[in-house]
C-alpha cells in the first residue's frame, strides 16, 4: 500500500524527534497521574508527553498498568489525582464519546449484529454526516485495509487477521486526533503480525496521525514505535527511542526486560581514564566498563552486556583484549540466522550467553558442546548500572 | 471408546423413555377414542374434538389463557431484564443482596404461598379480582425467571462492546439501544417465551388470584377432570402438546440451521484469508 510512500517518508522520519525539541508542544500530557482501585495503585505518578505524529509504545508486563493509564486517555476511567490534557485541554470530566479519541480493542470490540461497513460506518453516524459522505469514509476505510470485498460480511465471517483490519479501519474512520491501540496484534500469528506491524507504521505516516499503543510485546514495540516508555508496577521506569533502550537502559529492570543480557554483580575497585574498574566476586573476573569514572571504590553495580557484544573463540584472545573469561560451552541453541552459545564460566555457576551471526553456511571448525573456550567483550560494550 | 449401545444401556433408556412418555403417549391416543368412557377403547374417532370446537367454556378459557399469558409475559420481560440489568451492571450498591434475594424468591417460595399472599394483597387493597389480578399475579412469579436467563446473557456480555460504541461518540443511553439491546435479544426472547410458557400452564396461583369471568384453561381443565375426565379433555390436552412440541422442534432446528451457518462461515473464513 505505501511502499512509496514509505520511501519518501524515510528521512522525515529519520530526523523525526520533536521530544528533544524544548520549544516542541506536546499533543497529550500526562501530568503526575495516579489511579487506585481501593488499595492497589494501578498508575503511580506517571507524566509522559507524548508529540502529535509520534507512535508511543507503551511496554510492560500485565498489571503494570499501561492499559489503565490508555484507558484514562480513551476516557473509560478516571484519575485519582493528576491531569490529562489533548491539545491544551484539559480531559477531566469529559466523556469517551466527546473526546476526539478512538480506541481499537484487544478483543476487537465488533459489534456482531452489524456487518463490516456498518461497523465501519458506526462512528461516523454519531456525528450526523450525509448519507453519500458516509459511503465514501467507509468504501475509503475498506480500500484502506484492502478490505473492499467484505463490507458485507458479519464479522464472524471473517477469519482474525481480517476482523483486526475491520477494528483498525473502524477506529480511523473518524479521523481521530490520536489512535489508541490495545495489544492490537496479540491474537495474530507471528508471521501476520510481523507484516501488520509495518502496514501499521505505514499507515500512521500517511495518515499522520498520533499512535498509542500498548503492548508487552518487546519486539513489537520496537518495531513499530518511535519511542518506548516501559513501565513496572504502575511506575515509568524508562522513556527514549527503541534504540536507547536497547544500548543505553537506565536501569537493571529495563536492561533485563528488554531483550536477551547478561548481567554481572561486582564492586567497583578503582578508576581509570575514561572509565571504571571493576571485580566480580560472581565469575572471579575483573573488568573495565568505559564511560562514567565517577562511581566511588566499593559500590556495589551492575555489569550488564548483551549477547551478541561479546566474542567467543577456543582460541585465546589477543593480547590486548579485555574482560576476558574463561568456560566451557554448556549448551548450544541453532537459530539459523543467529547461534546462541551458553558458556559456563569456569569456576563459578555463571552461565553466560553469547550469541553469533551465523554468517557463512559451513564454518571450518565449530565451536561445540564442552568445548574450552574464552569470551572477551570491549570495554565500551559493558553497560554499568545501579546494583 | 465403545460405540453403539449396550444391552443395559437400551434397557435403561427403554424404561427411561417409557417413564416420561407413555403417559402422554396414552393421552393422545384416547383422545382419538370413539367411546364415551376413557379407560375403555371403543374404535378410531375424531369426534371430540369437533365438540371440543363447540364447548363454550373451553374455549372461553383457552382464550383467557392466551390473553394472561401476552400480557403477563411482556411486562415480566420488561421488569426482568431491568432487574437483570441492574443487578449486574450497578455494581454494589446498598440493599443489592436484599433485591436479588427478593427478585429470586418466587423461584423457591412455594406456589400455595404466593398465591395467598397475593389473595390477601389484593383483598387489602380492594381490588376486585379478576383478569387484572390474575395477570399481575402471573407476572410476578414469572419476571424472576427472566431476569434468571437475562442476567445469565449479560454475565457473559463482552463489555468492550459497548466502550467500543462509546468510543466512536454514541451517548450511553444510546447505546443500550443499538448495541447492548440487540446482543442481548435471544436471551430476552427465551425469557419472554418462558414466562409466557409459565402463565399459560399455571394453575395453584392462579386459583388464588382469579375470580368470575377469568377462567383459564389450565383451571377449567382441573375443575372439570374433578367431575370425572372426559375424553374432550384428553383432546385439549393433544392440542396443547401439538402446539408445545412444534414450537420446541422449531425453535432446535433455527437454533441448528444458525449453528451450523455459523460454523460454515467460520471455516470459509479461516480456508481463504
Amino acid at each position: 500500500m505505501a511502499k512509496a510512500a514509505q520511501k519518501a517518508l524515510g528521512p522525515i522520519r529519520r530526523s523525526f524527534a520533536p521530544w528533544l525539541d524544548p520549544s516542541a508542544v506536546p499533543l497529550i500530557r500526562f501530568e503526575n497521574v495516579v489511579k487506585r482501585f481501593g488499595d492497589f495503585v494501578a498508575v503511580d505518578n506517571v507524566s509522559i508527553d507524548i508529540h502529535q505524529r509520534e507512535f508511543f509504545a507503551l511496554l510492560g508486563p500485565s498489571g503494570c498498568g499501561k492499559t489503565t493509564l490508555m484507558r484514562m486517555l480513551a476516557g473509560f476511567e478516571a484519575p485519582t489525582s493528576g491531569r490529562i490534557t489533548l491539545a491544551g485541554k484539559d480531559l477531566a470530566g469529559v466523556p469517551p464519546y466527546r473526546r476526539p479519541v478512538n480506541m481499537m480493542f484487544q478483543s476487537y470490540a465488533l459489534f456482531p449484529h452489524m456487518t463490516v461497513a456498518q461497523n465501519i460506518a458506526f462512528g461516523l453516524k454519531q456525528d450526523n454526516i450525509g448519507k453519500a459522505e458516509i459511503e465514501t469514509r467507509v468504501k475509503e476505510m475498506l480500500r484502506l485495509v484492502k478490505l473492499e470485498a467484505f463490507g458485507a460480511r458479519k464479522p464472524h465471517q471473517l477469519s482474525g487477521g481480517q476482523r483486526q483490519r475491520v477494528a483498525l479501519a473502524r477506529s480511523l474512520a473518524k479521523r481521530p486526533k490520536v489512535l489508541l491501540l490495545d495489544e492490537p496484534l496479540g491474537a495474530l500469528d507471528k508471521k501476520l503480525r510481523e507484516e501488520t506491524q509495518f502496514e501499521l507504521m505505514d499507515l500512521q505516516q500517511e495518515l499522520g496521525l498520533t499512535f498509542m499503543i500498548v503492548t508487552h510485546d518487546q519486539e513489537e514495540a520496537m518495531v513499530v514505535a518511535d519511542r518506548i516508555a516501559v513501565m513496572n508496577h504502575g511506575k515509568l521506569v524508562q522513556v527514549a527511542t527503541p534504540g536507547e533502550i536497547y544500548e543505553q537502559p537506565n536501569c537493571r529492570y529495563v536492561a533485563d526486560f528488554i531483550g536477551d543480557i547478561n548481567i554481572f554483580d561486582a564492586t567497583v575497585t578503582g578508576a581509570e581514564v575514561g572509565g571504571t574498574r571493576l571485580k566480580s566476586a560472581e565469575v572471579g573476573a575483573d573488568f573495565v566498563a568505559a564511560g562514567d569514572a565517577s562511581a566511588v571504590a566499593g559500590t556495589e553495580v551492575a555489569l550488564a552486556i548483551r549477547p551478541e557484544k561479546m566474542r567467543i573463540s577456543t582460541e585465546p584472545p589477543p593480547a590486548d583484549a579485555t574482560n576476558v573469561l574463561k568456560g566451557e560451552v554448556w549448551d548450544i541453541a541453532y537459530l539459523g540466522d543467529w547461534t546462541t552459545l551458553l558458556v559456563k564460566v569456569e569456576g563459578s555457576e555463571k552461565i553466560v550467553r553469547v550469541s553469533r551471526a551465523n554468517m557463512t553456511r559451513s564454518e571450518a571448525r565449530p565451536i561445540g558442546w564442552d568445548d574450552k573456550v574464552f569470551v572477551w567483550f570491549a570495554p565500551d560494550a559493558g553497560i554499568l548500572l545501579a546494583a | 471408546m465403545r460405540k453403539g449401545l449396550s444391552g443395559v444401556n437400551i434397557v435403561a433408556l427403554t424404561f427411561g423413555f417409557a417413564f416420561l412418555y407413555l403417559p402422554i403417549l396414552l393421552l393422545v391416543i384416547y383422545s382419538f377414542n370413539a367411546s364415551q368412557l376413557v379407560t375403555v377403547w371403543g374404535g378410531f374417532s375424531t369426534r371430540w374434538y369437533v365438540s371440543l370446537f363447540h364447548n363454550e367454556q373451553l374455549l372461553e378459557a383457552a382464550w383467557v389463557t392466551i390473553r394472561v399469558g401476552l400480557l403477563s409475559a411482556t411486562v415480566a420481560t420488561v421488569l426482568g431484564t431491568l432487574a437483570a440489568i441492574t443487578l449486574v451492571r450497578m455494581g454494589r450498591f446498598p440493599g443489592r443482596t436484599l433485591f436479588s434475594g427478593m427478585v429470586y424468591a418466587p423461584l423457591v417460595m412455594p406456589e400455595v404461598i404466593t398465591g395467598l399472599s397475593m389473595l390477601l394483597l389484593f383483598v387489602a387493597i380492594g381490588l376486585d379480582r379478576g383478569f387484572i389480578t390474575l395477570a399481575l399475579a402471573h407476572i410476578t412469579f414469572s419476571m424472576c425467571f427472566v431476569a434468571v436467563v437475562v442476567q445469565s446473557r449479560l454475565i457473559s456480555f463482552d463489555r468492550s462492546l459497548e466502550e467500543a460504541a462509546l468510543d466512536l461518540g454514541c451517548t450511553p443511553f444510546k447505546t443500550f439501544f443499538v448495541i447492548t439491546l440487540p446482543i442481548i435479544l435471544p436471551a430476552i426472547v427465551s425469557g419472554w417465551m418462558l414466562a409466557f410458557t409459565l402463565s399459560i400452564d399455571d394453575l395453584v396461583i392462579s386459583q388464588f388470584t382469579t375470580g368470575p369471568g377469568a377462567t383459564t384453561l389450565p383451571m377449567r381443565i382441573y375443575s372439570s377432570v374433578r367431575l370425572g375426565v372426559k375424553p374432550e379433555i384428553n383432546a385439549v390436552c393433544t392440542i396443547l402438546i401439538a402446539i408445545v412440541t412444534t414450537g420446541v422442534i422449531i425453535a432446535s432446528i433455527a437454533t441448528k440451521r444458525a449453528e451450523n451457518e455459523r460454523m460454515k462461515a467460520e471455516r470459509a473464513a479461516a480456508a481463504g484469508r
